[in-house]
């Protein structure tokens, strides 16, 4: 049963944290490609700056979680979310609507978001340094909480952070809103209806200027929760940007391209493959030791790829859904 | 003060022209029809109006009011509905969704005009929590026809509404025309099926080469020997 | 109607003929080779031939990319693990042989090991058949998935037993001892074959799904070298490497860098002339055919995705020369020196700015931006120690200590400002592709 608790912990949490990231950055990459046509590259360093927004503003006011009673960081989100998506607007007025404008194949966006992600890396990393840094400044410090089964025989509780806390409730409460604003509101009607067909709403009389803007708002603010939660639950690296990509993006993939469900399916999808690839399955098959053959008995380490090798799995999604179903388990509309 | 009036327009895609000095004058309460070869420029001119396409000559009013290179959601504001010949509703979103995005400018009319459009297209009730992808071709036109309606528009344009649907339904859509017109919306219209099209119509627009060659009533081109000869194919 | 359109192309084909004198071309080069003039006044001889070779090398890549992006419109966002690949490679062949290796018990190991694996995955791809043997198809899958998962993880942690015996006992299985160009050829042929794989996914799709693929595979390949100490020391890397030519302890630093140069600039040479013929030929008429017309061009019966997979796996095998050309300059293999900014954007600034689909323009952009590069590294870093300065004395601001690593994020910032004000503002380059198109 110790075995048990040791997999719930890490594996089943660890996955949900994991997944619940790269669902918010999915969802973002999903709907700008819906509306825009095109593979936001620079969507990875936007969450970054999100990150890097609370850190300063946390460093600003660092006594005001003591008298709200939540950690600094998760009080200066808000703020945060205003600025990043603020950021994203303006990233879309300056570098992406001239190219819109001119009517250029959405590669050539690409490759101007990949121009924007350096910029947005090289400001962050100018101001951040490229060093590794903790959100919970000196003072405030993680709450653990260990959750003990009343199971005989089970020593080992159940470890959960208060940041992931925090993390799976923030993730419920994106996707309620989105799912609300989506279906419920008339201007996010009018998204879904510019990701069906671009002319028709033109035709319509919606404004698609209004929509773009719109959504770079919800991109921008979701990637800030994204990339600040990232940090809350292990720390601030300025540098991750490529590698937290290729997992967003094979999320967006599996769960269908322009389907923000499918995103948050694909980001715990993506999530929980990359948990349990790196999972020890050694540990789960010692209570049978005894009934096991020799060489399975004594294997000590049966994960399927080192840690260091983690960035294959969201790869091997990827290719694995482009061979087998381009359009995602979901269905996307544009391949 | 006509409703709608074409003067001389020119305009076409990417420097080539495809119209070359077109003229058309349609009433308040009126439907005109626009029928010609392929490649006659029908269509075209009807994405001119609607500001799809730079006119680079010429000019278009609406109650004399120039409107010509104004973008779409500008002349939705003003009174104009579009409905084009294919991918004429949004797939994913219900029918209701459908409707009320017609009304985006006009959020105040949402609930009285999805009661008047499920009235004209009582099928459209039935179907109005299922997605617009899922329908047949004829009720995805109501859709289409409805979506535009719900902007209270003063005059419709529409884009071959008949193309691809079976003689029934192609029946029901032009009766559905007339009512909405009877309802004192003014109608501009491209067909292939120009004599049913011109049975209805108060004026007809014939375009070859992206002019007029005859214009005259509806009635006056079906009974013409020569219109019949070489458009209505005898 | 025919007619015309014949007339049409054969107008297009007279202006493409250079009739005029190249005064663009001449004034551009002209000025690059002012800048690389004065840099051997002011840095020396010695420091210039090294940043030329560098720039060659560098020029190699961009017409890698050049082909990719310029003639079939493929974005390959991962230039880099074709360049790592192509290094590794040339490491690989040229690095003397280890007998703390070779003399032992574990070449045959390790060689044992590689059987299985190689058993094994006969074995797997035999149970995707089974269905052929009326194993119904859902039950095969099921099979298949499992003999997948078992005899991976068993083959996985005997390679990771033989490995970790290399790794303490030998520290790395070392190289083959052969010369520095038969390492750049299979490291080409390696990362054609990285390409094809990648290609033949992404055939068909959006070319975004290519960069999002690329981009993965060349973090993969970084994570694998960095990673696999038992094969390439990983971080702590492999050095020196032995040049094709005579190297600086026989004919002294200017003369050996000078012959490598030449080394690189006669296959530059050849690698444009081939790339020439081939433009003109009916192969690359058709490549453009499909670039500005894709429906037109498979409505006219060509199969668009193979000449597209020829394209990028053709590009990807220059990347990997490139590479290995530039790691053996370097003399030294070190897996984590292989960055998305220096091996991937770079590239791609060098080809956007020096005209897409047009070679020459592109060497003219690899030479120009390489020299950009390389003298930027000291200006920023005196423009940092300036706002420093003037910051010390004017508001008494502690200085962070990792200056140079800062100076470095200056130029990551720089290079992005470059992509998109160059696709903004000269989205065909400096030296456009010459052959006039219709739309």
């Amino acid at each position: 049963m110790n075995e048990l608790v040791f997999f719930i912990n890490n594996v089943v949490i660890a996955g949900s944290v994991t997944g619940s990231i790269y669902a918010i950055g999915a969802v973002g990459v999903t709907l700008v490609f819906s509306i825009m046509r095109f593979a936001h590259f620079a969507h990875a360093d936007m969450m970054t700056f999100g990150a890097f927004m609370v850190l300063l503003l946390t460093l600003a006011f660092p006594g005001v979680g003591g008298v709200v009673g939540l950690p600094t960081p998760v009080v200066m989100l808000p703020l945060a979310i205003v600025l990043t998506a603020l950021l994203a607007v303006g990233i879309d007025k300056a570098f992406y609507k001239p190219l819109r404008a001119h009517g250029v194949k959405p590669i050539v966006l690409v490759i101007g978001s990949l121009g924007v992600t350096l910029m947005l890396q090289g400001l962050i990393r100018l101001f951040a340094g490229t060093g590794a840094q903790n959100l919970y400044l000196a003072g405030e410090r993680k709450e653990i909480y260990r959750i003990a089964l009343p199971i005989e025989g089970v020593r080992a509780p159940i470890v959960i952070t208060e940041p992931q806390i925090i993390l799976f409730v923030l993730t419920v409460t994106a996707v309620v809103g989105l799912h609300l604003f989506l279906n419920r509101s008339r201007l996010g009607k009018a998204m879904r209806a510019m990701s069906d067909n671009p002319d028709l709403a033109r035709a319509s009389g919606i404004n698609t200027n209004t929509i773009v803007a719109v959504t770079w708002v919800i991109a921008g603010g979701l990637a800030a929760i994204a990339g600040t939660l990232l940090s809350l639950d292990v720390t601030f690296k300025p540098d991750l940007s490529f590698f937290l990509l290729l997992p967003i993006f094979a999320a967006a993939i599996v769960g269908g391209v322009g389907h923000p469900y499918g995103a948050i399916a694909g980001g715990f999808v993506v999530g929980f493959a990359e948990t349990l690839a790196v999972f020890n399955w050694s540990v789960l098959l010692r209570p049978f030791r005894d009934s096991l053959p020799e060489w399975l008995a004594q294997a000590g380490n049966l994960a399927f790829v080192g840690t260091e090798y983690k960035i294959v799995v969201p790869f091997f999604i990827l290719v694995a859904i482009l061979v087998w179903r381009p359009t995602g388990i979901f269905k996307g509309k544009v391949i | 003060m006509p409703l709608l009036e074409a003067r001389d327009v020119h305009g076409g895609y990417g420097g080539m022209n495809i119209l070359n000095g077109v003229n058309m004058t349609i009433e308040a309460d009126e439907i005109g029809v626009i029928v010609g070869p392929n490649g006659a420029g029908k269509s075209t001119m009807l994405k001119a109006v609607f500001g799809l396409l730079t006119v680079s000559q010429g000019e278009i009013l609406l109650r004399g009011e120039p409107i010509h290179n104004l973008p779409p959601n500008k002349l939705v504001q003003k009174g104009m509905g579009f409905i084009p010949q294919e991918k004429n509703v949004f797939p994913s979103l219900t029918v209701k969704e459908n409707l009320e995005m017609g009304a985006f400018l006009k959020p105040g009319n949402v609930k009285r005009m999805l009661k008047n459009i499920y009235d004209v297209f009582p099928p459209l009730y039935d179907k109005r929590h299922q997605p617009a992808g899922e329908l047949s071709g004829g009720q995805r036109q109501m859709v289409a026809m409805g979506r535009a309606l719900m902007a209270e528009p003063e005059i419709l344009l529409l884009d071959e509404p008949t193309a691809g649907l079976s003689p029934l339904y192609m029946n029901e859509i032009f009766e559905r025309v007339k009512e909405i017109n009877a309802a004192g919306v003014g109608i501009l219209m491209v067909e292939q099926n120009a004599k049913q099209a011109l049975a209805i119509a108060d004026k007809g627009f014939v375009l070859a080469a992206g002019q007029n060659r005859f214009t005259d009533t509806g009635a006056a081109l079906l009974a013409d020997p020569e219109v019949a000869k070489s458009f209505l194919g005898g | 109607m025919s007619t015309q359109q014949e007339h049409a192309s054969r107008r297009d084909d007279t202006v493409a003929a250079p009739s005029r004198f190249p005064l663009r071309e001449v004034v551009l080069f002209g000025a690059v080779l002012a800048a690389v003039l004065g840099v051997y006044a002011v840095m020396g001889v010695a420091y210039s031939t090294r940043m030329l070779v560098e720039a060659a090398c560098y020029a190699i890549l961009a017409l890698g990319l050049t082909i990719q992006w310029g003639y079939a419109g493929q974005f390959n966002a991962g230039v880099m693990g074709f360049v790592a690949l192509g290094g590794f490679c040339a490491m690989f062949f040229s690095v003397p042989v280890n007998d703390a290796f070779w003399g032992t018990e574990l070449p045959g190991e390790l060689g044992r090991v590689l059987l299985y694996l190689a058993a094994a995955a006969m074995l797997v791809f035999g149970a995707t058949r089974l269905d052929r043997v009326g194993v119904p198809k859902k039950l095969r899958t099921l099979i298949a998935i499992v003999l997948a998962v078992v005899l991976y993880l068993v083959v996985i942690s005997m390679l990771r037993e033989v490995t970790d015996e290399i790794e303490s006992r030998a520290g790395f299985i070392g190289g083959l001892g052969l010369p520095a160009w038969t390492g750049w050829i299979v490291g080409g042929a390696l990362a054609g074959g990285v390409g094809y794989f990648i290609g033949h996914i992404c055939l068909g799709l959006r070319s975004d799904y290519l960069a999002i693929a690329t981009l993965g595979i060349a973090e993969i390949i970084k994570a694998f070298l960095k990673n696999s100490d038992w094969l390439t020391r990983g971080t702590a890397t492999v050095s020196p490497l032995p040049w094709p030519t005579p190297g600086p302890s026989t004919l002294g630093f200017t003369l050996s860098r000078a012959l490598y140069l030449s080394v690189t600039a006669v296959m530059i040479a050849a690698i444009f002339f081939l790339l020439h013929r081939a433009y003109h030929a009916p192969w690359g008429r058709m490549i453009r055919a499909i670039r500005d017309n894709e429906v037109a061009a498979s409505a006219m019966g060509k199969d668009i995705n193979r000449r597209r997979l020829e394209i990028f796996v053709l590009g990807c095998i220059l990347m990997g020369i490139g590479g290995g050309a530039l790691t053996s300059f370097n003399s030294l293999f070190d897996p984590q020196g292989y960055l998305p900014l220096n091996h991937t954007f770079l590239v791609l600034v060098m080809v956007i700015l020096g005209g897409p689909g047009n070679n020459l323009g592109t060497i003219f952009g690899a030479v120009a931006v390489y020299i950009i590069w390389i003298m930027s590294e000291p200006l920023a870093l005196a423009l940092m120690n300036l706002a420093v300065w003037v910051g010390e004395g004017a508001f008494g601001w502690e200085p962070p200590g990792n200056l140079d690593s800062r100076a470095l994020q200056a130029r990551v910032f720089v290079i992005g400002l470059l992509i998109t004000l160059v696709l903004r503002f000269a989205p065909q380059g400096l030296l456009p592709e010459k052959v006039k198109h219709h739309g």
